[in-house]
């Protein structure tokens, strides 16, 4: 809609566009540039290496989705946030999307108005004690002083399964993880709880790991996944679908040695419409045919991906588990191509 | 030994004997031990305790030091190597060292900020030493549009062109400023706006943003508010120099370092800018400040105590959270300034108001005869301020400007927690949270804290040595 109004030698024009940020595709393309959300620094999922150049299992979200929208998976402004400043840089449209290890919960998709799209990964909270405590069980940590990171939703979690099992504790409030680490080795609190896939990583780089113990309790269910704003369905399906290409990859055994070969077409459908040798998938989303096809040959398909940043031949060592396909027993699992 | 031979004279000395040393118990090493350490039972007591101390820590920190790994590139090997033992991993310090000083900054222009540090020690000097000639004063104006250049890129044109359009704005201010001062200031501002800045745009925009708001009140879609003439929008009309810019840019004047993006400006050379430019800024604005809180218009006296009472009842983090999380509501996401230019406004509103009222006191302590002297010579307002009254005020303040100074420098670590990677940020943050080095602390921290030692130190012996001197009274 476009009006004119002709005043004297001067025209007012009033143009009317969508709500605002509505197209955030667009706006990506013609600058060029992702902007990125993504961790001051968690081992494995985002950090800048010795030459500056951002590495993990969340960035390369963000380098899949650059790779199949700008066809550069370099063309990624990463703009670190904390667990404060994450939402409102997300909402105040000062990143495109915010991969950074994000609990999908019904508050966060609701009442702040964020779109979910997707999960990569499935953790859970739980909590580390010092073998020499003789704790065997979460349930026996009554009047436990508990170094905890604020702002996160592993502090709302705890606060629920103390009060489930009518047991109390002392939380000691710490700003980022390496600081809970060093509290917790220096012996300030008895208990040190966050995601189980951060206390993994943060134990295989203790001193002596064989004197501290990972608890078999998981009090929560922390799908961690990307997002993105609210009412722009659009990029919201670029990001989903971009996350779905990477463990449908995985799934039909695409991987970033063979997709050279397999996108000159194959006898099977679903990797030729993944692939864009067949269908108009692309052209459905406001891209082009090949965009599964770059986002996958960024950094590989979901499981290289994990197996490169947080897998078992990792420093971090992370077991697929609940992230394993679904084929075999694991939760991952992505829509049809059709 | 004398050599005279002639031995008829009883025995006289030609030479001196030289003074012996006086006994070990009243001279020396030991007497002052016995006067300084132990001249009474309790400062013995305190010496063996302090010693005692000392020594804990020597035996505790030396093997730190002396088992210490280099060269490893990773925190798991450097515990391979120590087996066990105590000792620092400063193989950190090898492979971040770059990220610690120049945060993402690319690494093959790393002598654009260096450079920067040399000429700030140029430009500082004349300002800090007033024996040295008047001339780099020259130097020292023209640094921050040069260093700007040197540390961000882009066309040198642009920095040129803003120094160019201040001088301007500065010849209309001067030309009107005999007739009526407040009306000079409004032909500065508005002078400097046409060249550098786009007033028209911000407001047919800001025109746009509240018919949008009405707009939407009643249920509409978002309305774009433009004057067009011919085919010109008058919204992009401004800033004249633009054009100029464009052109000088395209012509074989033309000279552009690469641009570095602010994000990438970080570790302890963000720290170093932005302690630089919030001193340097909130100096002279501290004085109008001071100034604005004794003067007679009430206007200007309400707003200058709110202003300071407001931000000094505030923390300064809170300022920070404001600058990145609030202020990103109030502008549009392509419009907002950068993070880096609204925290520098922040923190320097901060210290502006902690330095006015270290130049209130100074202000206070001038005996009243002062003003009165120089209201009996004649001289109006802005005379005697600037012959008589500041030079007497600011040199009483000068040890509390100092000590704002030191502490608003360290204070610049804060931005960290807005998730800027400075000298505090960059080892929270990149460091500490990556896969190799996880786990390590008092290295890195010790090395942030030596810089700033060395830095904090420095400012505080100038300060020392200015007061001495600037002492012209009489003791």
């Amino acid at each position: 809609m476009k009006k004119s109004v002709i005043l004297g030698a001067l025209t007012v024009a009033g143009m009317a566009a969508g709500t605002a940020g509505a197209a955030t595709l667009d706006d990506v393309k013609a600058r060029g540039v992702l902007n990125c959300g993504v961790t001051t620094g968690v081992p494995g999922f985002a950090e800048p290496d010795a030459d500056g150049v951002w590495q993990g299992f969340d960035v390369a979200v963000c380098r899949a989705v650059a790779a199949a929208v700008l066809n550069d998976p370099t063309a990624v402004e990463f703009v670190p946030t904390t667990g404060k400043t994450r939402f409102t840089a997300l909402a105040a449209g000062e990143i495109d999307m915010l991969a950074r290890n994000t609990t999908w919960t019904f508050s966060r998709d609701v009442d702040l108005k964020f779109e979910f799209t997707g999960v990569n990964y499935y953790d859970g909270q739980g909590f580390m004690v010092p073998a020499d405590l003789g704790v065997a069980s979460a349930a026996d940590l009554d009047g436990a002083t508990v170094c905890i990171q604020t702002g996160t939703t592993t502090e709302l979690n705890l606060a629920d399964f103390f009060r489930a099992n009518g047991i109390s504790y002392e939380p000691v409030p710490i700003e980022t993880g390496s600081e809970a680490v060093q509290l917790f080795l220096a012996g300030s609190c008895d208990v040190y709880t966050t995601d189980r896939s951060a206390l993994a990583a943060q134990r295989a780089n203790f001193p002596t790991p064989d004197d501290y113990v990972v608890l078999p309790e998981v009090v929560s269910k922390e799908p961690l996944g990307p997002l993105v704003r609210h009412g722009d369905h659009e990029w919201g399906d670029v990001v989903r679908w971009t996350l779905n290409a990477l463990i449908t990859a995985e799934e039909l055994g695409v991987t970033s040695a063979n997709i050279e070969e397999l996108s000159g077409g194959t006898n099977n459908p679903e990797i030729n419409r993944l692939l864009g040798s067949e269908g108009t998938l692309g052209e459905m989303l406001g891209l082009d045919a090949e965009w599964a096809k770059r986002a996958i040959m960024a950094g590989g398909n979901y499981g290289e991906v994990f197996d490169g940043n947080i897998g078992e031949a990792t420093n971090i060592g992370l077991a697929r588990g609940l992230n394993a396909q679904w084929t075999d027993g694991g939760l991952l699992y992505s829509p049809p191509f059709r | 030994m004398s050599d005279n031979t002639n031995n008829d004279v009883s025995y006289v000395r030609t030479e001196f004997l030289e003074p012996s040393e006086p006994p070990m118990a009243v001279g020396g090493p030991v007497k002052w031990i016995k006067d300084n350490l132990f001249s009474s039972w309790f400062n013995s007591i305190l010496t063996v305790i302090a010693l005692y101390f000392i020594i804990r820590i020597a035996v505790g920190v030396y093997p730190w030091f002396a088992n210490s790994v280099w060269g490893t590139d990773g925190l798991a090997a450097c515990r391979e190597i120590l087996d066990g033992a105590t000792g620092a991993c400063f193989s950190i310090l090898q492979e971040r060292w770059n990220q610690m000083l120049f945060g993402f900054y690319p690494s093959e222009e790393y002598w654009r900020p260096i450079v920067g540090l040399i000429l700030l020690a140029v430009a500082a000097a004349p300002v800090l030493f007033w024996t040295l000639p008047r001339q780099l004063l020259y130097f020292t104006g023209i640094y921050p549009f040069l260093a700007y250049w040197l540390v961000y890129g882009g066309s040198i044109w642009f920095p040129i062109l803003l120094l160019v359009a201040l001088c301007l704005s500065y010849l209309a201010y001067a030309r009107f400023v005999k007739s009526s001062f407040v009306g000079a200031i409004a032909v500065f501002i508005i002078a400097f706006s046409v060249l550098m800045l786009n007033p028209l745009g911000g407001l047919l925009s800001l025109v746009s943003f509240v018919a949008t708001q009405l707009s939407q009140l009643l249920g509409g879609g978002d309305v774009t508010v433009d004057l067009i003439i011919g085919d010109r929008r008058l919204s992009d009309l401004m800033p004249l120099f633009g054009y100029l810019q464009g052109w000088l840019d395209g012509s074989f004047l033309g000279l552009a370092l690469p641009e570095v993006t602010t994000r990438d400006v970080g570790g302890f050379m963000l720290n170093m800018i932005l302690g630089t430019i919030c001193v340097s800024l909130s100096i002279p604005l501290g004085i109008v400040l001071a100034l604005g809180r004794q003067s007679n218009l009430p206007v200007i006296k309400g707003f200058c105590v709110i202003f300071i009472e407001f931000i000094r009842g505030v923390p300064l983090i809170t300022l920070l959270f404001v600058a990145n999380v609030m202020l990103a509501y109030f502008f549009p996401a392509e419009s907002n300034p950068d993070l880096i230019l609204r925290v520098i406004i922040m923190i320097t509103m901060f210290s502006a108001a902690y330095i006015a009222e270290v130049i209130r006191g100074g202000l206070a302590a001038l005996p009243r005869g002062q003003y009165e002297a120089g209201d009996s010579l004649g001289l109006d307002y802005p005379q005697s301020m600037r012959l008589i009254i500041l030079p007497q005020a600011l040199k009483i303040s000068i040890p509390g400007i100092v000590n704002v100074a030191v502490g608003l420098f360290k204070d610049t670590t804060l931005v960290s927690v807005i998730s800027m990677f400075d000298l505090v940020g960059i080892i929270r943050g990149p460091i500490l949270g990556s896969t190799q080095w996880t786990g390590i602390y008092w290295e890195v921290f010790g090395f942030a804290a030596l810089l700033f030692f060395v830095v904090c130190y420095g400012i505080s012996q100038y300060s020392q040595w200015l007061e001495r001197q600037l002492a012209t009274d009489h003791r």
